[in-house]
């Protein structure tokens, strides 16, 4: 086999290294920078040259190389290379090929462009390990037009009634991508700290968004009249979050499809916005990759597993014990 | 029909009272008449009848949905919500429509008699011109399982308000059998109406638990009254013009249920109204509740039922006396009207007082309440002496003070993800106690943890997890929590021989190593001495 499921994570026996392992290895060929895959520890980093600052932000010093997406690097007897997974900004499926034997490991994929990760391309593989966070038919996600305008709506009404609005997302990837939809004419745009310092990294590397203000100690809320908070999820609920009122509170997630989940939020409003791949997302990615043998991970992975084999591939769910989880799956 | 939708969605999507109500209130100005006389009904439980067999619209809709149907039931068992399910796998829809809510039930409603087909056809057509959330909304009527969140106070709150009507009296006309195939709007919101005050029962007065307060912070013990809390069913017995009806608290007629009640006719002067308790009674005690459940699926029940179970109520409150409403009159003067009034009954009359415990002081009534089990009580209920009966549940004047659970500590040894609110987390748990060196599965339970524990399990749960069988997961036998149950009896059923009443983890102990859980022996001696 080209990869093996191991404790430490995806192994290839042929170039001796571990894609995103969480525990500490020699050599981690690393998707991206959430922290569910991108962890301490390992004594070498293997990433796409995008996801590099964002890393060494999280991770401090560490002995970090990178690769263009496609570019290839032999590594033992094996060649890897990376290809954009439209997840966040630098993301990439790694694909490894043995002695003509092709796998391709998706980490975490969306299929649907948006305004700044580079979208999605299909590689075609032998082997597919695909993510199947949101592996059911009731997870489709509206368009990317649709959600901005729900966003900014609801954004403007809570300005006009003078009330702020409050709104949860990853500070990596899912902030930023909301900044980038949100229409900066409605009022000021504020951020929580974790939010900014990834902003201020992704600017560095020319990525567009528009101005945003960091809320620090000083800041009297009630010179932003109408303004939108970004911050984490955790940080809706905190004391923190309890100097901007009234407020409306909003939350951005794949997620927010199911009324319950919504509900346990208890958020004003759930926006259907996710990073990862919808139903017909993940279905379009398999049979695009021409894979006759897909490994699913992360996620509702028997059951779509048991679907893939209906539609005739030979697929299988990687067992638990297997997988680590997912920033979506953590954070509720 | 989107009119009702912003409505449900609205009240959906916030936590906050005002926003309901404003909702509601804005809805019952602008929405049609006969819309809005639906939507009384709707929110106050008044369901239309399920048109259509969930199985045929499961089916329906995963063959829509290009999915085969296993497919269809693990989404749904993950959703936790059948119309919700439905209403996110179907496609997009390709037309649109803008027929107001009654229109829709009266579809639904004509499907009763038609065939498959034209019910199939129908019921498609209708999706594909609906929104998800129209759908929603849609399949929950469909199915009979329309609920929302918002207590019927707030709903009457609401249409008080957009009526200028006085809200304790259109509580009171909202009560009762009508439907909306039976009244207006106006009828049943404005026109007097004398036929059906008749058998009008009046909105119970609900109390709060005490919980952790202690009774002391009540005040001076002279200004309370105290009485068991029963294990029954609450109800209102009412005569008025030569019948007799009763009413449960979840407001349904259920005079056939229980026929030893008719005599309550010649018992009782007509403009009668007494809040009580409905047990199943050996001649000196209650029944436990599982005798009483036997009786309440029946529609009719049989002989042997009705002499093995006979049904009293032990009254609590006199809210009509001689026709004259006196819940404005405090609990003292109401209570001594009941007692008055049931005076002289025969010995053998399916009606008695429910007593009032005498105390001097709070410590007193402690120890009345330790023995509430033994009396096959719940714990004891306090009202203030000089308390009105209120409409709905309101904070002060009536306190419940029930019984510690009974506890016992156990081995978590499976774990299933929830649904609905808690997809995505495992939330169903089965606990086992020592046989020897066996865990031996005796309950399941949901609920009892903080959001922040469910998370903390569930990360644990993946990382530990033995075998699976299907959804549910075998887990390493670490962790042991306390259960908390409020009865338990004899069951040949289940593995363990006992079957607990209200099951629900009350405490995670954390400091409990997983061989000091408890035994099956423990788990004997505590049927032993409650069952």
């Amino acid at each position: 086999m080209v990869l093996r499921f191991t404790p430490s994570g995806i192994y290839c026996p042929a170039g001796d290294f571990h894609i995103d392992p969480w525990r500490p290895v020699n050599r981690a060929l690393i998707t991206h920078g959430h922290a569910d895959h991108a962890r301490h520890g390992h004594a070498r980093y293997l990433a796409t040259d995008i996801a590099a600052p964002v890393m060494r932000h999280r991770l401090g010093a560490i002995k970090l190389d990178t690769l263009c997406y496609g570019e290839e690097r032999r590594i033992g007897g094996a060649t890897v290379s990376f290809h954009p997974a439209g997840h966040i900004p630098g993301s990439a499926q790694i694909r490894v090929e043995v002695k003509g034997e092709v796998w391709v490991v998706s980490g975490d994929y969306k299929t649907a462009p948006d305004s700044l990760s580079t979208p999605f391309e299909p590689v075609r593989c032998h082997s597919f390990i695909t993510e199947c966070t949101f592996g059911l038919p009731v997870f489709t996600w509206p368009t990317e037009t649709e959600a901005a305008q729900e966003i900014n709506d609801w954004w403007a009404a809570n300005a006009s009634a003078g009330r702020f609005s409050l709104l949860g997302a990853y500070s990596l990837g899912k902030a930023q991508r909301i900044l980038s939809l949100l229409d900066p004419s409605i009022a000021q745009i504020l951020t929580h700290g974790a939010v900014e310092q990834t902003n201020n990294v992704l600017r560095a590397q020319g990525y567009d968004m528009p101005p945003t203000l960091h809320v620090t100690p000083d800041l009297k809320p009630a010179d932003h009249p109408g303004a939108l908070v970004l911050a984490p999820p955790a940080a809706l609920g905190s004391t923190w979050a309890r100097r901007f009122r009234p407020a409306s509170t909003g939350f951005a997630s794949g997620w927010m499809r199911l009324r319950g989940v919504r509900r346990r939020r208890s958020v004003d409003r759930g926006f259907v916005m996710s990073d990862h791949a919808d139903w017909d997302g993940l279905n379009a990615a398999i049979s695009d990759t021409g894979a006759e043998n897909v490994y699913t991970t992360h996620g509702y992975t028997d059951i779509f597993a048991s679907w893939l084999k209906d539609q005739g591939y030979n697929a299988r769910a990687v067992p638990t014990e297997f997988t680590g989880e997912s920033e979506e799956d953590s954070i509720l | 029909m989107k009119r009702f939708t912003d409505l449900y969605t609205t009240i959906d999507q916030t936590t906050k009272t005002t926003v309901k109500v404003d909702a509601l209130t804005e809805y019952f100005r602008a929405a049609p008449e006969a819309d809005r006389l639906w939507t009384i009904a709707l929110f106050s439980g008044r369901r239309p009848r399920r048109a259509i067999t969930t199985t045929k619209l499961r089916e329906w809709a995963a063959e829509q949905a290009g999915i085969p149907l296993w497919l269809f039931e693990e989404s749904y068992g993950i959703v936790g919500d059948l119309a919700e399910t439905i209403a996110l796998v179907l496609p997009p829809a390709t037309q649109d429509h803008d027929a107001p809510l009654t229109d829709w039930i009266e579809q639904m409603r004509a499907l009763d008699d038609a065939d498959d087909d034209t019910r199939k056809s129908a019921i498609l057509g209708a999706w594909d011109q609906m929104t998800p959330r129209e759908r929603l909304v849609f399949n929950k009527l469909l199915t009979g399982g329309f609920r929302v969140g918002v207590s019927r106070k707030l709903m009457t709150r609401a249409l008080a308000r957009a009526t200028h009507r006085d809200e304790a009296e259109l509580a009171h006309r909202l009560m009762g059998d009508w439907t909306p195939d039976t009244t207006t709007f106006t009828d049943l919101i404005e026109a007097p109406d004398d036929a059906a005050a008749l058998s009008r029962p009046y909105p119970f007065c609900l109390a709060y638990g005490l919980d952790e307060t202690p009774p002391e912070e009540l005040g001076h013990p002279g200004d309370w009254c105290a009485e068991w809390k029963w294990d029954g069913i609450r109800g209102q017995l009412i005569t008025r013009g030569g019948a007799h009806f009763v009413w449960s608290r979840g407001e349904e007629l259920m005079t056939d249920r229980f026929p030893e009640l008719a005599v309550a006719r010649d018992l009782l002067p007509p403009g009668t109204v007494i809040d009580g308790e409905i047990v199943a009674w050996t001649g000196t005690a209650p029944l436990p509740f599982n005798d009483l459940q036997k009786r309440i699926g029946r529609k009719t029940v049989p002989k042997t039922l009705l002499k093995r179970a006979p049904v009293i109520v032990l009254g609590y409150d006199l809210l009509e006396d001689g026709g004259e409403d006196i819940r404005a009159r405090p609990f003292a003067e109401r209570r001594a009207r009941l007692d008055a009034l049931m005076q002289g009954l025969p010995e053998n009359a399916p009606l008695r007082l429910s007593p009032l415990i005498a105390f001097k002081t709070w410590d007193d009534l402690r120890q009345h309440r330790a023995t509430a089990r033994e009396q096959r009580a719940e714990g004891l209920m306090l009202k203030r002496a000089d308390s009105p009966y209120h409409a709905g549940r309101k904070k002060g004047d009536w306190w419940k003070w029930k019984l510690d659970p009974l506890t016992i500590d156990a081995v978590m040894i499976y774990a299933q993800q929830g649904h609905g609110r808690r997809a995505n987390l495992f939330t169903d748990f089965t606990f086992a106690v020592w046989s020897g060196n066996d865990l031996v599965p005796f309950t399941k339970a949901y609920s009892g943890l903080t959001d922040t524990e469910f998370r903390q399990i569930t990360a644990w749960v993946r990382k530990n997890t033995q075998q699976r069988f299907g959804p549910v997961r075998q887990v390493t036998p670490e962790h042991v929590f306390e259960i908390a149950f409020e009865g338990i009896h004899e069951s040949p059923r289940h593995k363990s021989g006992v079957a607990l009443r209200f099951p629900r983890m009350k405490r995670w102990r954390h400091d409990k190593p997983v061989q000091e859980a408890n035994t099956l022996d423990d788990l004997r001696a505590i049927l032993a001495q409650y069952g």
